[in-house]
């Protein structure tokens, strides 16, 4: 097991991201935040924290998709679905996608499917915390990238939270 | 997640976790259902047939609704106006659909057990839409639903089942889902339409006093007198029934606590519900209706997913 990131780095990727986010989406004017059930909310909910330091919570729009309906696996086996809630339109906005680990693309892949069933966005944007080069399958990329890494497919990776895991930890699992 | 069975035939062997998995992804669907576009591509390589042997319309619609919007494929197959009146064979019309590649097999039947006997000769996936005086199961997964919806929770709430318990299929689902998850039953209505058994059979309450039933429930679940079931005389009238064991608004409002009314449809308006209290505030009977779509996507999506195909 190897630490990508320890709680002090995290912290100031994730403020990182939160600055470069508010760099092109100057004070996230026609801008939606959406974070990616399960795993991805813990993560959009700090990036959420930090961003309030600078605007207002009420002019923050932020929306939680659960993407279980649009997975391309359904017949090898059922996942937990979660609450979906996107109580705005997102019609001509821009969104921003959230999640915490890129992998093959396969998530990002249903979301992009998912989110197109709330209206048509005029852009739409990926924002990771990790990002596993070289291991796609899907041509998907992401725009913000919290750390990137080299690993294989036998390695894992694996994102603590301290409001879910009682911690704060990037760390690689062989 | 996945659920303990391949079929749903009844509520009678299915257990409670499944019937909470079948409740908490209906809460999914229902959000999918506020949705702009009310439709998601999760069964798009499934093929479903609604086969139909009996009438029917909230159940077909409701179901034909769930796999449409689940973006399966749907056939309907009714009794009248195919070769079941050239005297074809439940099992050969079955067969015979399922070699054009069908993946799962919706069925109302007038004969009990009918979907049973289909779950073992055929390979697909069979949900029952009510099995002559059997059960109902997709009814009683809404009913619960819509009391859960309304009430936060079933555990430790009072439900009265009101009217032709001996013929219903819809009372005898809901009694074995609501024992399960921890509610109490009365059953209530005419002697002659409640089974001598049903208490020790079933453990509900027994009460031939409406306004008694109505004074002691939370939730009020009003059958229909089913005329097309009846070939004896078990009350003198319709009239006398609607005298005896009509709920009308003025009864509703005499009993100081506002209790929920449902009825799982089609209602006959001045027998069993009269129209004030069918259409008061109370009611919840449309609220059952549209919350079927999502406990029947809920379903079809638990059976069907997780799964190879079986052609």
């Amino acid at each position: 097991m190897k630490t990508i990131l320890n709680e002090q780095q995290l912290a100031i990727t994730i403020q990182r991201l939160s600055n470069q986010l508010l760099e092109n989406h100057l004070e996230l004017k026609n801008t939606i935040l959406i974070g990616i059930q399960p795993r991805g909310i813990y993560f959009s909910e700090r990036v959420i924290r930090e961003l309030s330091k600078q605007i207002s919570l009420g002019n923050i729009s932020y929306g939680k998709l659960d993407i279980t309906f649009y997975r391309d696996d359904v017949r090898q086996g059922l996942h937990t679905i979660n609450r979906t809630d996107i109580l705005f339109s997102i019609e001509n906005k821009n969104v921003i996608l959230i999640d915490d680990v890129l992998y093959t693309g396969r998530t990002i892949r249903a979301a992009l499917d998912a989110l197109l069933d709330f209206g048509r966005p005029s852009k739409v944007e990926l924002c990771v915390l990790i990002d596993r080069r070289f291991s796609r399958q899907l041509p998907i990329q992401p725009d913000y990238v919290g750390k990137a890494i080299d690993s294989i497919i036998s390695q894992k990776v694996k994102v603590f939270w301290k409001e879910k895991d009682g911690k704060d930890e990037v760390t690689l699992i062989e | 997640m996945q659920l303990s069975t391949k079929h749903l035939l009844g509520i009678k062997n299915l257990p409670a976790s499944d019937i909470q998995s079948i409740l908490d992804t209906a809460t999914q669907f229902k959000e999918v259902l506020q949705r702009p576009i009310k439709k998601v591509p999760t069964l798009r390589d499934v093929t479903i047939v609604n086969l139909f042997y009996e009438n029917s319309t909230r159940t077909r619609i409701s179901f034909e609704l769930a796999e449409k919007r689940l973006s399966a494929d749907a056939i309907n197959f009714t009794a009248s106006g195919s070769s079941v009146s050239k005297g074809e064979s439940l099992l050969d019309t079955v067969n015979n659909i399922l070699s054009m590649k069908v993946d799962m097999v919706v069925m109302r039947h007038s004969a009990s057990g009918a979907p049973h006997f289909l779950a073992k000769h055929i390979p697909a996936a069979i949900v029952n839409a009510g099995d002559g005086i059997n059960e109902h199961p997709t009814q009683a997964l809404l009913d619960a639903f819509s009391i859960r919806e309304k009430l936060g929770t079933l555990e430790g709430k009072k439900i009265a089942i009101i009217g032709d318990i001996m013929h219903s299929r819809v009372a005898l689902s809901n009694i074995y889902l609501l024992k399960k998850m921890g509610a109490e039953v009365t059953v209530a209505g005419p002697p002659t339409l409640i089974p001598v058994y049903m208490k020790e059979a079933f453990d509900v309450r027994v009460e031939y006093d409406l306004k008694k039933a109505l004074s002691w429930c939370d939730v009020a679940n009003v059958l229909r007198i089913q005329l097309e079931r009846q070939n004896q005389v078990l009350f003198s009238s319709l009239r006398e029934y609607s005298i005896s064991y009509g709920i009308n608004k003025e009864l509703l409002d005499s009993l100081g606590k506002e209790i929920l009314i449902m009825h799982p449809g089609p209602i006959n308006r001045g027998v069993e519900l009269s129209s004030d209290a069918a259409d008061s505030g109370q009611s919840i009977i449309l609220q059952q209706v549209e919350n079927g779509v999502a406990v029947r996507m809920a379903v079809l999506y638990l059976l069907a997913g997780g799964q190879t195909r079986f052609n």
